[in-house]
């Protein structure tokens, strides 16, 4: 936002650059995502509200959100920790972690969740532990946890680093030559620091997770109101060719990611002006 | 400005094309496309390895026969799946697919296929049978002898979803057909065995073949309801020495379907190949392999030569009991059906 | 970034164990071994079963239909990237947030959705279907709808990366390069680029990674005919149905390495990308706020 204040047509192609994003953007995504709205609206306001209100689809809604917002939490407490020792540390196979970190996004997502399941389930090899501890991991709500945390683990470790990286030590000396302890240094100077960038690393991973379908199906066992996600109802619906209903399903489901999308954009655009101003 | 913009559309929409154009430039994988002829077979999971030898099969008669140099080509998924998929335009020129069921959506919401394809080919265009029966680990440990077995205490059922999956429709039909021949037998006592089964159900997986590798690698449940011929593959493939086959008294006669796709073959040329090769599981040949595959043959003589590895079972026939897919399923399985009552909450 | 830090600005040695390990904890339970357990399954009966896999010629029909749809796929999006970071951060315009937040929108969105929409568009009850049916066109279940939906869940790469690094850059070497006579496409061609090509880079990888093993889109709209529409994660799954387990985790363990080469070629992107930045940084000291 550093032209902010400048004349901003100095610089030409804004026709052109935004012509083209605004035409490949309508073509590519909101043209095509427009129809689920086309096809959920044959079914009439009433009806469109009962399908996706049903018990059933609550509870959906319920353990998508609820599954994806406590692995979405997982990975920020992790991925900040993470995030730290990747940057502040010096230690033997740092780089070579460094690089696996982003492994679950290019994964396919039924081999990962193929691969969880086989480790997870109660044979497998830390499945077996936990269930010897009375907890099964697979084929329930944990299940859906472990896959979504999975699949979002890169997201936060992603957006804190650079900026750990980027801040300025002589902060932090000033802070301790005022005789602040260490943790109160990470405390009171550190962490408002990478708060945004935390906060944004989440609402990603957690937006990631909303949607989330190949790997969860595998682990999650799948029964109707305790591991159903959204997107396994709205494969049952389109089961038995029931178009109308998948899309409303999916409207309510795209509804949620923008919103969430919208906040992650407005928090940054707030933070970015905040430093600005600073 | 103006120009601008315009050239940007332009842009745009040639970016597009360019994804278009690509299809027509790159060759199928067939160098010599022109001289063979390609018929594609959509058909459910389970069916891989007999299509396979059928497959090769036909194409050698094909050949001999008219020297047309013949490629089959398989897509396979959950039997559901696949009927959507070829409605919304997967062009394949014949379906064979789990249940009549799908055939008919495809024919009612595309008009691909006709109306009456049911009574194009004998025994209602379904040329092999099969039925379900229980896969135990081996030694039956929990000593499971019929459906009544799967709702005592501490017996885990393995199946897969019946909104998602053709095979499951059989076995909660299965079971539902053997609880009304049981003494006293109604709707009300086979829905309530059905609801008391299902409890006894860990993982619901999307497809038949899901259920059977949470079966048997993961380790999970104590009996999977399958199909016999998948029962029976998954012995041989996974491991004689860890599971055996338990035939319930009663099972339900599962009677996968076939057809040719009317429209897809009217437009590529492929009627008379397509019908062809439909007939040929009908052949001697080709109930060979159906029984070689597991799959019950319609022919009586084959019938009898493979009736040793068939156990004897009680098959009930869904027109019988059921009075048909469509009500059958419009009854159990549309939403709001009885199956969805078993997860209903407050139950 | 020198690792030598004063004592006052880093923790006592057990603190800095206990994080690393409390870190690699979290990374073995998640990440370690379930990776892991691709290659242990894969190498389960021996190497001659694990090399076996990719003999396979629908294996390498697989490979090839997955290069070729990445190839396709991602230049594109390339493009798009560069021309919405161009338009969103050297410009002033109303509605910028919701414009980003769209772009965003398909990673998001699930892949069960991002395949219906184009059955919806494409598909022969759909939209467009009966007037590409009359033109035999083939959009869904062949090559383009397969290439659709893997541009559709890669769409924001690109442009997110970017937009990111032009907005720090600002544009004063842009103007500086106008009033000095340039035209736009001199300026960008110039100035731009060289400027943001680790950024593009970057990005571009990310989104073939994310194309290379897209799973959920693409088999909704491939159509699962072997040998011809099923991409590498889609033969994974038909191997792994097939109980051909080592099969389909010896490619999935390939998939793994290619990931971690091109992940490893990122990390090398970065570290140059962030020494430009470094030199851009005190090149132009009132960017630093």
């Amino acid at each position: 936002m550093t032209t902010r204040r400048r004349n901003a047509r100095v610089l030409p192609g804004f026709g052109l650059s935004l012509g083209f994003t605004l035409t490949y953007l309508g073509l590519i995504v909101l043209f095509p995502l427009s129809l689920l709205f086309w096809k959920s609206a044959t079914l009439g306001w009433g009806e469109f509200w009962a399908v996706a209100t049903t018990p059933r689809a609550l509870a959906a809604y319920r353990i998508t959100l609820g599954a994806s917002f406590i692995a979405a939490s997982i990975n920020m407490g992790f991925g900040l920790l993470l995030a730290w020792v990747l940057t502040r540390y010096r230690w033997k196979g740092r780089q070579f972690v460094d690089a696996l970190v982003d492994l679950p996004f290019a994964l396919p997502t039924a081999v990962s969740g193929i691969a969880l399941t086989a480790v997870y389930s109660k044979h497998g090899v830390i499945g077996s532990k936990l269930e010897a501890l009375g907890i099964q991991a697979a084929f329930s709500p944990i299940g859906i946890v472990l896959a979504l945390t999975f699949i979002g683990l890169p997201f936060v470790v992603r957006t804190v680093q650079p900026v750990l990286e980027d801040l300025e030590p002589e902060v932090e000396e000033a802070a301790a030559s005022l005789g602040a302890s260490r943790w109160q240094v990470f405390h009171r100077v550190l962490l408002p620091m990478i708060l945004p960038a935390t906060l944004t690393g989440f609402a990603l991973a957690f937006a990631r997770a909303l949607g989330e379908y190949g790997s969860v199906v595998f682990i999650s066992g799948n029964m109707p109101m305790k591991t159903e996600i959204a997107s396994l109802l709205i494969m049952t619906k389109l089961e038995q060719y029931d178009y109308p209903g998948a899309t409303a399903i999916a409207v309510m489901m795209l509804g949620a990611s923008f919103v969430l999308l919208l906040i992650i954009n407005l928090l940054q655009w707030h933070a970015q002006r905040h430093r600005v101003s600073r | 400005m103006k120009r601008r913009i315009l050239l940007a559309l332009v842009l745009g929409a040639l970016a597009s094309a360019l994804t278009l154009i690509a299809d027509r430039a790159i060759p199928n994988g067939t160098a010599h496309a022109a001289v063979k002829t390609v018929l594609l077979n959509a058909s459910y999971d389970p069916t891989r390895e007999l299509y396979q030898d059928v497959n090769a099969a036909f194409a050698a008669q094909w050949k001999a026969k008219t020297g047309q140099n013949l490629e089959i080509q398989q897509s396979h998924g959950g039997s559901g799946k696949q009927a959507r998929a070829v409605i919304d335009g997967l062009e394949a020129d014949v379906v064979t697919l789990a249940l009549a069921y799908d055939i008919d959506a495809i024919a009612k919401n595309s008009g691909l296929i006709a109306a009456d394809w049911q009574s194009r080919l004998p025994n209602a265009s379904a040329p092999y049978t099969s039925t379900i029966v229980f896969l135990v680990r081996k030694g039956n440990p929990k000593g499971i002898k019929d459906w009544g077995d799967l709702v005592k205490p501490g017996v885990e059922v393995i199946t897969p979803n019946p909104k998602t999956s053709g095979g499951a429709r059989w076995n909660y039909l299965a079971a539902w057909a053997w609880a009304l021949r049981q003494p006293g037998g109604n709707d009300q006592t086979a829905q309530a065995f059905v609801t008391e089964l299902f409890k006894h159900v860990p993982v619901l997986d999307s497809g038949a073949r899901g259920s059977t590798t949470t079966f048997t690698e993961r380790g999970i449940g104590d009996v999977l309801l399958a199909w016999e011929n998948e029962a029976v593959l998954a012995i041989r493939v996974l491991g004689p020495e860890k599971f055996e086959i338990v035939a319930p008294s009663v099972s339900i006669l599962a009677e996968p379907s076939v057809t040719w796709v009317d429209r897809v073959t009217k437009r590529r040329g492929t009627e008379a190949v397509a019908k062809a090769y439909l007939e040929f599981l009908y052949t001697d040949a080709g109930q060979e392999l159906a029984a070689k595959h597991y799959y019950r043959p319609r022919n009586q003589a084959i019938a009898a030569k493979y009736a040793a590895q068939f156990p004897t079972v009680e098959l009930v026939t869904i027109d019988g009991v059921f009075e048909g897919w469509p009500k059958a399923q419009k009854r159990h399985f549309d939403d709001g059906g009885l199956f969805d009552r078993i997860y209903q909450p407050g139950r | 970034m020198s690792g030598a830090r004063s004592r006052e600005t880093t923790e006592p040695a057990w603190v800095r164990r206990l994080l690393i390990g409390g870190a690699l904890a979290y990374l073995a339970l998640f990440l370690f071994v379930p990776i892991g357990a691709v290659f242990a399954e894969a190498l389960k009966k021996g190497i001659p079963a694990y090399l076996a896999a990719f003999r396979d010629p629908y294996t390498l029909k697989a490979f090839l239909l997955t290069i070729l749809v990445t190839v396709l796929a991602v230049p594109l999006n390339v493009l798009f990237g560069i021309a919405a970071a161009w338009a969103i951060t050297k410009f002033r315009f109303r509605g910028k947030n919701l414009l980003i937040t769209l772009i965003d929108l398909p990673f998001s969105v699930s892949p069960v959705i991002s395949g219906l929409i184009f059955v919806l568009l494409f598909g022969n009850q759909g939209l467009l279907g009966p007037w590409l049916q009359e033109r035999e066109i083939r959009i869904i279940f062949a090559l383009p709808g397969i290439v659709l939906a893997t541009i559709f869940v890669t769409f924001p790469f690109v442009a997110r990366e970017l937009i990111a690094l032009m907005q720090t850059q600002g544009s004063e070497e842009e103007e500086a390069a106008l009033s000095l006579g340039a035209n736009g496409w001199q300026t960008f061609w110039r100035v731009t680029l060289p400027n943001i090509r680790w950024g593009l880079l970057y990005g571009a990888i990310l989104a073939t990674s994310r194309a290379i093993g897209e799973f959920g889109a693409v088999s909704v709209v491939s159509g699962h005919i072997r040998g011809k529409t099923n991409t590498v994660p889609l033969h994974i799954e038909i191997l792994y149905n097939e109980y051909n387990f080592v099969g389909a985790f010896a490619i999935a363990s390939l998939l793994v390495l290619t990931a971690l080469l091109t992940l490893g070629v990122k990390t090398v992107v970065q570290r140059r990308a962030r020494a430009e930045q470094d030199r851009l940084g005190s090149a132009a000291p009132e960017q630093t706020p």
